[in-house]
């Protein structure tokens, strides 16, 4: 699904990542962890092709096609999916309202016809049962004056409408209770399939109790210093990102 | 291409006029000039009576002596009035039976601008009174109409055939000498829409008429009045577009609403005239004097959306006379380019518990410059007297202006006067959350844009919304490709 190999990547001429390797098959859940500025936030925002960063060596094939290559928008039509960890507010503009204008985008770029608001309805209730996320909220403006949770909910619920081939959670965890936590990691899960992938991005191993990854990478300074099954992220938890840095730099 | 500062400017330059092209009919035009015996030509021209004629000529002598004002936030070339034709008429005199008769070219027109009169016709609740180049070329529906007694024809008609009703509110609230563009109007107007809608008379479809500036170097010189007797209410939509042109064109319009005891008047605008190229040259200039009046009870709404024009000077209003009467003003103010626009409104509270509401949305990128300006006057007399004015302001990239100039002046301290005024950009994260989810930078731009207006979208009806949020889309959002 996608292959990363030798990642550089910077921002405003700090580099951030310095060489990550990663390769993400489909039907696999990857977990990548790391303490606050390893770089985590950056390889989403490089994969999902924010041009805030400058891609500086290195190469990421998604199915094959250089990703280098296309723009944020032409990502998302491949099936790339971002989980904002801070989404930004569209004021005016409903959850259903663009939800539906990303449905129809994307459906446009694969030479489709929008969809027929009938089928978008049911497929907006659906998914939004999925998530127990009510009515009321889907004709809110778009994360404005959402608590943490909303925001996060509404993200998950935008990438069960959009059905991603690779999608990204990004911090997904943060700002949920445990309540919350757990409606968005069932959510997740019944997104799961043998076709696609998820990679989450994650400071605490708490969410990974409810997704449980196949693998666990950890970043330290912009590189992967290990790699591992969930028993990794337990033994994070258990010694502290302490123990990594002590290890890479002993 | 992810959405940056610079590329996001580059795209708005590329904005083109949509609607700038040019319909050539058979017209009769004045020469160039404006004196005494020009506006007694146009009088004559229309077969007026005496009084009519001077009305105007009372008109034009308080014009000459009056200045061009200058206190707008807006800069631009005063037009050379006695450089401009104040005449122009199709030479086809007869009245149209059927559409089969209009000139060809005209319905092309409409069917370019995707107003077709055939379909107008179809869309059940809508009359349609095309103002072309100054004389009125087709009228629908006007039986339905005239079964209600409800009176919808244009200017020159009325004075013919209702002079009673012209006489007694032809400029009554929007008096000759009231300033330098509606004294030149009144001398000089051309045509312009006419309608009465009876005591206790529910209108039974949305009334409309298209404006068009056609002929070059013709200044246009509308007219509207709108008369709603008590108890009645009345929905009036005006949209206009106006093919490019290579020299500036003036706009003088005058608007004048009555809304008697208990009635309602629904006035909604479209305004998507030439603005001029994007190095600023040709555009309309547009200055336009819209005002109401509200006896008791009585309700004026006022919405519009401005997306064209080169300078655009106008603040449609209300007097709330009556006691209990409501005055709203919602708008959309778009400015791209070069583009100037000096808009908002004024709300007279002279009644007692009168009610007023102000919602202004202004969208400012490229070079232009966007102002709201408003007054809120609470006379001695106005108990109770309540507004509330919001004004927002939107900007796409670095070298626009937003403005705000709100004036409260207010004599009696029951007043209740709440103003709130937020200033927001278009920021690249909602650009990149939007490409992300697959959506383009210009489709992205266009749903911010929406989503910014909304509150005002929403208070047009729904086929003025749909081709309002086109215009949105239009004038900011370069043709891709």
């Amino acid at each position: 699904m996608l292959t990363i190999e030798n990642l550089h990547a910077q921002v405003e001429g700090k580099k951030i990542l310095k060489g990550i390797d990663l390769d993400i098959k489909a039907g696999e859940v990857h977990a990548i962890m790391g303490p606050n500025g390893s770089g985590k936030s950056t390889l989403s925002s490089v994969i999902a092709g924010n041009e805030d960063f400058e891609t500086t060596q290195g190469t990421m094939l998604l199915k094959g096609e250089d990703l280098s290559e296309l723009s944020p928008e032409e990502r998302a039509h491949r099936g790339v999916f971002l989980s904002f960890q801070y989404p930004v507010e569209i004021p005016g503009v409903s959850v259903t309202n663009f939800i539906k204008t990303a449905i129809n985008a994307n459906r446009k770029a694969q030479g489709l016809e929008d969809m027929p608001s009938n089928q978008m309805l049911k497929k907006i209730r659906e998914k939004a049962k999925l998530l127990d996320i009510d009515s009321k909220f889907l004709s809110r403006s778009l994360n404005e004056s959402f608590s943490g949770g909303e925001k996060k909910r509404n993200e998950i619920f935008q990438m069960a409408m959009l059905e991603p081939q690779l999608a990204i959670l990004d911090e997904t965890d943060s700002g949920l209770d445990i309540d919350a936590l757990k409606i968005v990691a069932n959510g997740v899960n019944k997104l799961r399939s043998k076709d696609n992938a998820i990679v989450v991005i994650t400071h605490y191993q708490r969410l990974l109790e409810y997704i449980v990854p196949d693998f666990v990478h950890v970043l330290f300074d912009g590189k992967i210093v290990k790699s591992g099954t969930k028993e990794l992220a337990q033994e994070l938890e258990a010694k502290g990102y302490d123990w990594i840095k002590k290890e890479t730099v002993g | 291409m992810a959405y940056t500062e610079e590329e996001l400017k580059k795209e708005l330059e590329t904005k083109e006029y949509q609607y700038g092209f040019y319909t050539e009919i058979d017209a009769e035009t004045f020469a160039k000039g404006l004196n005494e015996s020009v506006v007694k030509q146009i009088s004559a021209k229309k077969n007026e009576p005496q009084w009519m004629t001077d009305w105007r000529l009372q008109a034009f002598r308080a014009w000459q002596k009056m200045e061009e004002p200058e206190w707008a936030n807006v800069q631009y070339e005063k037009p050379d009035f006695q450089d401009i034709s104040y005449y122009s008429a199709p030479k086809k005199k007869d009245k149209y039976q059927s559409l089969d008769e209009v000139d060809p070219e005209l319905i092309a027109t409409f069917n370019k601008l995707g107003i077709s009169i055939e379909e107008q016709k179809k869309l059940a609740g809508v009359a349609v009174d095309i103002v072309m180049d100054s004389v009125s070329v087709a009228t629908t529906f006007k039986e339905t109409l005239a079964e209600k007694g409800i009176i919808f024809c244009s200017i020159s008609e009325a004075i013919q055939e209702h002079p009673d009703l012209v006489k007694k509110y032809l400029g009554t609230v929007v008096p000759p000498k009231d300033n330098f563009y509606a004294a030149l109007n009144s001398a000089v107007f051309s045509d312009g829409s006419f309608c009465y809608i009876p005591k206790g008379v529910r209108c039974p479809m949305e009334l409309s008429t298209y404006f068009r500036i056609n002929q070059a170097g013709t200044g246009q010189f509308e007219r509207t009045l709108v008369i709603a007797d008590q108890s009645s209410y009345v929905s009036y939509l005006e949209g206009c577009t106006a093919p490019s042109r290579d020299e500036n064109q003036l706009h003088a319009a005058v608007v004048e609403l009555i809304a008697l005891d208990e009635a309602e008047i629904k006035y909604s605008t479209v305004q998507n005239w030439f603005p001029g190229n994007k190095e600023g040259k040709g555009g309309v200039y547009n200055f336009v004097t819209k005002r109401g009046i509200c006896h008791k009870r009585s309700k004026i709404s006022w919405t519009q959306v401005e997306t064209g024009s080169a300078v655009t000077w106008k603040y449609p209003s209300c007097i709330l006379k009556g006691d209990h009467a409501v005055g709203e003003f919602y708008s959309i103010a778009v400015t791209n380019n070069f583009q100037q626009a000096d808009t908002g409104t004024k709300m007279i509270h002279l009644g007692k518990n009168t009610r007023s509401t102000i919602i202004s949305k202004g969208i400012s990128a490229g070079k232009s410059q966007n102002s709201y300006r408003g007054l809120v006057q609470i006379s001695p007399r106005a108990k109770n007297a309540r507004n509330f004015s919001q004004c927002d302001s939107l900007l796409m990239g670095n070298d626009c202006g937003a403005h705000t100039f709100p004036y409260i002046e207010t004599k009696n301290n029951t007043a209740q006067i709440e103003h709130e005024a937020t200033t927001s950009k278009i920021g690249e994260d909602q650009i990149f959350y939007c490409n992300q989810r697959g959506i383009d930078t210009e489709k992205a731009i266009a749903l911010i844009v929406n989503g910014f207006s909304k509150e005002v979208l929403n208070k047009l009806p729904m086929e003025f919304a749909i081709e309002a949020q086109k215009l949105l889309e239009i004038s900011l959002e370069g043709s891709v490709g």
